[in-house]
């Protein structure tokens, strides 16, 4: 299991697989998005029920999940959910997810980890921030200190350990089923149907939910 | 047998052990499922709400057995004894 294909070097930088996959993967989006917005109407068309089903539940959701005051964050939260979603599921197209790299994974969690200390800072207050360490008692302090820190690894491993695993057990059933035409075929269908797609929908789905679960305690 | 041999059989051996993690999340996963399984026949009209909390109970009880994984994937794959 070799990892990423490294293509060239672009001003000394690696030109990696995951580095092209997730331009692809943006460049869909872009498209998606600017064919689902085209003339917005009042009665609306196909494409504009489309897009405001997607809109109208990630708004539910975050409404449900971080309360009134903080839809500011849906915008962002849909971001990230149709990025990893389309990252996930790229395994069905022949490409290597790049949610299967750690350093996709950790960058991702790694905003959500500057968010929660950013936003918890602006709306505390300095004092109120630095005193949520001391709580519930004074000695946990340490405790507090690696439990923020825990958060963008437990996040960042998981949805990377999860792409990653799925990524091997294709590979091995691939490579094992070689050889035997009709087999490769049929036997890879329910795998990819479960790694690819249950399993990618999954955890792209609990990365943007824990995402906004962390930035929302950490507000109030 | 010449010491990078030994380094990778040991690792192999090592990686096996680790997934034994994979114990875990077993357990807890299945308990979430069973308490959920519980939640939805008491009270059916709240299944997504109960759906949604229990996968994400199962997601994050999870995580354990993939450090156990990661720790697996870098004995076989960046193994760093060699």
């Amino acid at each position: 299991m070799a990892g990423p294909t490294i293509y060239g070097y672009l001003f000394g930088l690696p030109l990696t697989e995951t580095l092209v996959n997730t331009w692809i993967v943006m460049g869909i989006l872009i498209i998606i998005s600017l064919l689902l917005v085209r003339n917005l109407k009042v009665v609306p068309g196909k494409a504009q029920v489309i897009a405001e089903t997607i809109v109208n539940a990630i708004d539910n959701l975050t409404e449900q999940t971080m309360g009134k005051d903080k839809m500011g964050f849906a915008p962002y939260m849909l971001a990230l959910f149709m990025f990893l979603l389309l990252a996930n599921i790229a395994g069905l197209f022949a490409l290597r997810s790049p949610t299967a790299d750690l350093n996709v994974t950790v960058s991702l969690a790694l905003m959500t980890f500057f968010m929660t200390q950013g936003f918890g800072l602006a709306s505390k207050g300095l004092g109120g921030y630095l005193k949520g360490y001391l709580e519930p008692l004074p000695f946990l302090l340490p405790i507090n200190i690696i439990g923020e820190f825990a958060n963008p690894v437990s996040l960042s491993f998981r949805l990377f350990g999860n792409m990653l695993g799925g990524l091997i057990i294709m590979n091995l059933l691939y490579t094992a089923l070689t050889g035997f035409m009709f087999f490769a075929l049929v036997i890879p269908i329910p795998f990819h149907f479960y790694f690819d797609l249950f399993s990618g929908g999954l955890q792209s789905f609990i990365f943007v939910m824990l995402s906004m679960v962390f930035i929302s305690m950490a507000m109030d | 047998m010449s010491g990078i041999e030994f380094i990778k059989a040991c690792s192999a051996i090592g990686a096996g052990l680790a997934m034994i993690a994979g114990i875990g999340p077993g357990i807890g996963q299945g308990f979430a499922a069973g308490k959920g399984a519980e939640a939805v026949g008491r009270q059916p009209e709240a299944q997504s709400d109960i759906i949604r909390t229990m996968l994400l109970g199962a997601a994050v009880a999870e995580t354990t057995g993939i450090y156990g994984l990661i720790v697996a994937l870098i004995l076989l794959f960046a193994n760093p004894f060699i």
